[in-house]
């Protein structure tokens, strides 16, 4: 078992028609069952063609209707993004992925607040984020597949060569994992720490989970606390950004200290207090991962 | 993306929002015939850095007459203000906004910001104006009131006058404070901003609201569909070697330390800050060189970071995924050359073709020193700079 996605999730790539998507639905139907599970992608003005055997609809609900898919991964780039995300959200899919970087804050808010309003069931994750991957079965996004090993860890972070790191500190220790999650550095984004842990509590194929995260907002602290109280496997963590100075957006849009909030410091600070071992060495991560399995 | 004092209350003024009369000067003179075209008796002669905290830095001064205007510009414009906001070395001031001067009753703070929790722009008011607010906020939170504001909506009349009730405005001001915080909310909105803040908003002894100061940071994201705000970028308030990164499509940040570093993720890059640290050194730069590197790319990142005199050793940290370690390693080996390296590199390379690129590093006959994992890259890095 994993979360969010297994070899029987059906693919549409939003975005197929560009250089990006195209590089990386090629990598990743190439990863396990990819071949079975990417089955459609989308593009209005270039219906009815098809990108290396792989049809071409003209929007999302009519690929679902014709293929049957229920996860999307988006590529379109930042302009029109926020718009590709409703378009999968209208047509109901179980998941959208969002690999795209740059999208305006206010994009997001709009749409996340539509999404909210109307009760969507769909999940976002990302946008700016890495995708997700079960290893042997199921490649979403531009990680590289073969650091991954199959697994019972889960592995949950903002940001994308974080937890390459992670994940290849634990397959180097022999140790595999049951889905990586990368749910991206914006400030306004789908799924956070907190829903990733949740699924993991309830995956019976995951006994442990990394958690790394880093500065700015408080969605590791919101996490923590959530973990004190129900959390029934360990947990371990990471936050970067300790020499982060204050004001600074180091790289990603939501990595900032502001008002004295969201420091390394203080997120290590409380995810210590509700009971998740933290390491102040990146290094390490894998190690004090194995340190808590049985 | 920040911008000047009086470029941000243009664009207040575009959606509503209540400000002084004044012009951007550039010179003493200007500032005369400023303060002559605005006309009464009284003026602000305000320096315009893109740092807070100008008033106690002696960068605002008030003149009573034509004379003490060209005065106080004549201080103002060239000195190196100083504020706890631009570090020891203070900002050089290049331009100057003259206003009338207002009658204050009574100072309130405003400010806008998107909060990360509930996804919405979350205005925060409070009584206590001219303040830090940081302070105000930590000391008597119950002073800070917020709305979050619906983006179907926008800020609701009923939100806007309870808001302005709560901070004291009183009855007859009611309307024109809604109306100048609705405005605010449509220019926060309609300019893609990150921040707002009016610090202070003026009640006068006429019961006028108005926006004294004007502070508006844009998303960068949303640049794109705003050519009139990127008009107004000035390179002056900015790191000329955060200029030049961002030309090459960079991502980097000065700092303290002396030890450089280049990584690909904006993650691993902090973390690789992090280790430096925890092995007692100090980074001089947060460098992500993103996903797709080239050996151009490589070699403007090693000449950004060598211009910063501090750097005794250099660190690169790369998690291949689509970028190949080879690429990278022959892209290092390259800068290494043209730059004529001089000090100490420390090169930890993971993932895609890193057997090839060690290799590359190994035939290069530079003194490369390469580590196995990161902890190890910062440990040599530390004791490299620590051997000079």
């Amino acid at each position: 078992m994993s979360i969010l996605i297994n070899k029987n999730s059906k693919v549409v790539t939003q975005g197929i028609t560009g250089k990006t998507g195209q590089f990386h639905t090629r990598t990743s139907r190439a990863y396990a069952n990819g071949k079975n599970c990417y089955v459609a992608g989308v593009n209005p003005k270039k219906a009815g063609e098809s990108f290396e055997g792989i049809p071409i609809f003209k929007n999302v609900s009519e690929a679902k209707q014709q293929t049957g898919v229920n996860v999307s991964v988006i590529y379109v780039p930042p302009p029109f993004a926020a718009a590709a995300i409703w378009e999968a959200v209208e047509a109901d899919l179980d998941l959208a992925i969002c690999i795209t970087e740059g999208i305006p804050v206010r994009d997001m808010v709009h749409v996340r607040e539509r999404m909210k309003k109307e009760r969507r069931r769909t999940l976002l994750l990302g946008p700016n984020c890495p995708g997700v991957i079960t290893p042997e079965e199921l490649k979403i996004g531009i990680m590289p597949g073969h650091i991954h090993m199959q697994g019972r860890v889960g592995v949950v972070s903002r940001s994308g060569t974080l937890t390459y790191e992670a994940v290849g500190q634990l397959t180097e220790l022999g140790i595999g994992q049951s889905t990586a999650v990368g749910i991206g550095g914006d400030p306004v984004n789908g799924l956070k720490h907190i829903d990733l842990l949740k699924m993991f509590n309830d995956d019976p194929d995951t006994d442990a989970v990394i958690m790394i995260g880093e500065i700015g907002g408080s969605d590791e602290e919101t996490a923590a606390q959530w973990v004190k109280g129900n959390m029934k496997k360990p947990v371990v963590g990471f936050i970067a950004g300790v020499t982060a100075p204050p004001g600074k957006r180091m790289g990603h849009a939501g990595a900032i200290i502001s008002g004295g909030k969201g420091t390394a410091q203080e997120k290590l600070a409380v995810m210590e207090s509700c009971g998740i071992k933290v390491t102040k060495n990146p290094a390490e991560m894998g190690k004090l991962l194995k340190s808590v399995l049985k | 993306m920040k911008i000047h004092e009086y470029q941000g209350k243009e664009l207040f003024r575009k959606f509503g929002v209540v400000t002084p009369r004044g012009f951007a000067c550039f010179s003493a003179d200007e500032a005369v015939e400023a303060a002559t075209k605005l006309g009464g008796s009284v003026w602000v002669v305000k320096a315009q850095i893109h740092a807070g905290g100008r008033g106690k830095g002696g960068g605002v001064k008030i003149a009573k007459s034509l004379p003490e205007v060209r005065q106080h510009a004549g201080k103002i414009l060239g000195m190196q203000l100083v504020t706890h906001q631009t570090g020891p070395g203070g900002q050089k001031v290049r331009r100057l906004l003259v206003e009338e001067g207002a009658d204050i009753k009574k100072e309130l703070y405003v400010g806008m910001v998107v909060d990360r929790v509930t996804q919405r722009v979350c205005l925060m008011a409070s009584s206590e104006g001219g303040m830090d607010i940081e302070e105000v906020a930590a000391h008597s939170p119950e002073k800070i009131h917020k709305v979050f504001v619906d983006p179907t909506t926008g800020l609701t009349d009923a939100d806007a006058e309870d808001v302005s009730r709560k901070i004291g405005v009183p009855a007859p001001a009611l309307k024109e404070s809604s109306e100048l915080l609705q405005a605010l909310y449509r220019c926060f909105d309609e300019t893609d901003a990150s921040l707002a803040e009016i610090n202070p908003l003026i009640l006068t002894d006429k019961d006028q609201v108005i926006a004294l100061d004007s502070k508006l940071n844009v998303d960068d994201n949303a640049l794109f569909r705003h050519p009139e705000i990127v008009a107004m970028r000035d390179l002056d308030e900015e790191d000329p070697l955060e200029i030049e990164a961002s030309k090459h499509d960079l991502s980097y940040i000065s700092l303290d330390g002396n030890i450089g570093c280049m990584v690909n993720g904006a993650g691993l890059a902090m973390a690789t800050m992090d280790t430096i640290k925890l092995f007692g050194g100090e980074p001089a730069n947060f460098l992500d060189v993103g996903g797709g590197a080239t050996a151009e790319k490589v070699t403007a990142a090693f000449k950004i970071m060598l211009s910063n005199p501090q750097v005794k050793c250099i660190l690169v940290n790369i998690f291949g995924g689509i970028m190949k370690c080879d690429t990278i390693a022959a892209g290092v080996v390259t800068a290494a050359r043209e730059v004529k390296l001089s000090v100490p590199l420390v090169v930890r390379m993971k993932g895609t073709n890193e057997d090839l690129g060690r290799k590359i590093l190994a035939e290069s006959g530079l003194p490369i020193i390469t580590a196995g994992n990161m902890g190890e890259a910062g440990q040599k890095a530390v004791a490299a700079v620590q051997a000079r």
